[in-house]
């Protein structure tokens, strides 16, 4: 895993073709959601790492029903949560022909005007 | 300890032109009179919040409307699980000796106070504003993938899940306040409008107006007492993304606690009441709590256990399913039927046993839970 700094890294919520994850220099846990300290230690100065974009399917969910006219344009969408190779959980979209347990891998897509990630079979 | 001293539960559904204030109002008058009690007895307020009207004093905001002066209040925020939260503070403020009776009450003009896109997308916040409510997900699409997953691990399916619906409809059916009472039957909740699979519209709770308050009191009132022997909370996580397992949130942790704090196991309890937000939470806190075997809710509502004269009756006002939803007086109308179940006022509706209640919410995406345990003294 590299060590770069997270304005450096490629990342999704940011527009860019990315997944960011961080991890502790001190105790080893490595997270999704952003912040500057370790969430299991406390310890600060987090590392950054990009995720390879490989991992495992745990749930998946057709969105018939969207929150607004941008997401009402895409449905039925496919939502996943994937467990990441690198032992982080994460929600995006995917292949709706997806089951739990699928190895899958990560591209991003222009959806409902967002680029946004999104996992087929690997 | 602390006793619950009267409630009050508007019908829910359609108040068209009542505002969440109003509706607030009308509960508390409900609960005053069904205690008893006038205005000047009481002296704690606790409220909840509303997305019709996000004041950020909302109790004290209530507290001038409705003409109180009490000397302690504020408002509370866990989603779901305000309710019971609001009453597990109320009961430590009479405990402690902070305040004497306490008002709890919560309402909103969730259903005609805005449109169903902006109620959607207020509820979906629960998510991540970052890394889940971007991608398009909803409360529902939550839930979808928590059910996807239970399904998985414990093999449970639509069918079980269905079966939940039914039940919560059939209990509604013989409640006048209840939004829906029409029977359904399974093969219909496996028929109805797909929202986010596995769930489809009959999976899933309706957006309601409506209030429900109750009092907490240090005394025992005009009724047969009902004592909160305990309450628990659990918060181990904020977003479904980040929860350490999708098979247990919680609920099964916080229940122990309140049971423990009770003196009680689960076989001593009598009737439950649990949030129902969707058929998947009802299956899950229910399993998670041990009140089902895993995978086996379902299979258990269709013999009747769950049922008014079954071993363990549930939700009999219908639930957040069929009785309504309109956000912190939801779960709590689960408290104002168990109090009438306790007090032996429920009419056709009367469970034969509810010496002993256990109550669970959850917050969030099965994320803050909150549990009481209550006795007829």
């Amino acid at each position: 895993m590299n060590d770069t700094p997270h304005a450096q890294l490629a990342d999704w919520t940011r527009g860019e073709a990315g997944i960011a994850l961080q991890g502790c220099t001190a105790c080893g846990h490595a997270w999704y959601f952003r912040r500057e300290f370790c969430p299991a230690c406390g310890a600060g100065s987090p590392r950054s790492m990009p995720a390879a974009g490989g991992g495992t399917v745990a749930a998946l969910t057709l969105v018939h029903r969207a929150p607004d006219d941008a997401f009402r344009a895409e449905v039925p969408y496919a939502l996943v949560l994937v467990e990441l190779d690198e032992g982080v959980r994460v929600m995006a979209h995917g292949n709706p022909d997806l089951v739990i347990g699928d190895a899958v891998q990560v591209s991003f897509r222009l959806i409902a005007g967002r680029l946004l990630p999104h996992f087929s079979r690997a | 300890m602390s006793f619950v001293l009267g409630s009050g539960l508007t019908r829910f559904g359609r108040h068209e032109g009542r505002t969440t204030l109003d509706l607030m109002a009308d509960a508390s008058t409900l609960a005053l009179a069904d205690a008893g009690l006038s205005r000047g007895d009481i002296d704690g307020l606790v409220c909840g919040y509303a997305t019709t009207m996000p004041h950020i004093m909302l109790a004290t905001v209530f507290a001038e409307h409705f003409g109180i002066r009490p000397d302690y209040a504020h408002a509370v925020q866990v989603g779901g699980a305000t309710g019971f939260a609001m009453v597990m503070l109320a009961h430590l403020l009479v405990e402690s000796g902070a305040a004497n009776r306490v008002l709890v009450v919560g309402g909103e003009n969730r259903m005609t106070g805005q449109t169903r896109d902006a109620s959607i997308q207020a509820l979906a916040q629960a998510g991540h504003a970052r890394y889940e409510v971007p991608l398009g997900a909803t409360i529902p699409a939550y839930y979808g993938l928590v059910a996807s997953h239970y399904m998985h691990a414990f093999g449970s399916t639509e069918s079980d899940f269905a079966e939940l619906a039914v039940l919560m409809r059939r209990h509604a059916a013989a409640h006048p306040g209840a939004q829906f009472r029409e029977p359904i039957s399974v093969d219909e909740v496996l028929a109805s409008r797909p929202i986010a699979t596995p769930l489809k519209i009959l999976d899933c709770c309706p957006v309601s107006d409506g209030a429900c308050a109750v009092i907490v009191g240090r005394e025992p009132g005009l009724h047969p007492p009902v004592r909160i022997r305990s309450a628990a909370q659990v918060h181990r996580f904020q977003h479904i993304t980040a929860a350490p397992d999708l098979t247990r949130y919680g609920a099964a942790e916080c229940t122990a606690k309140a049971l423990a704090a009770a003196g009680r196991t689960l076989d001593d309890i009598e009737c439950a009441a649990v949030y129902d937000s969707f058929t998947v939470t009802l299956a899950l806190l229910l399993e998670e709590i041990g009140l089902a075997p895993r995978g086996r809710s379902g299979v258990l509502a269709r013999e009747g256990y769950f049922s008014r004269d079954g071993r363990m009756p549930l939700n009999l006002h219908g639930g957040l399913l069929s009785y309504g939803h309109c956000g912190v007086a939801g779960a709590m109308a689960h408290l104002a039927d168990t109090h009438l179940q306790m007090t032996g006022r429920a009419a056709g509706r009367q469970a034969p046993r509810a010496g002993v209640a256990l109550l669970h919410g959850d917050g969030g995406v099965l994320s803050s839970h909150v549990s009481l345990v209550l006795e007829a003294a």
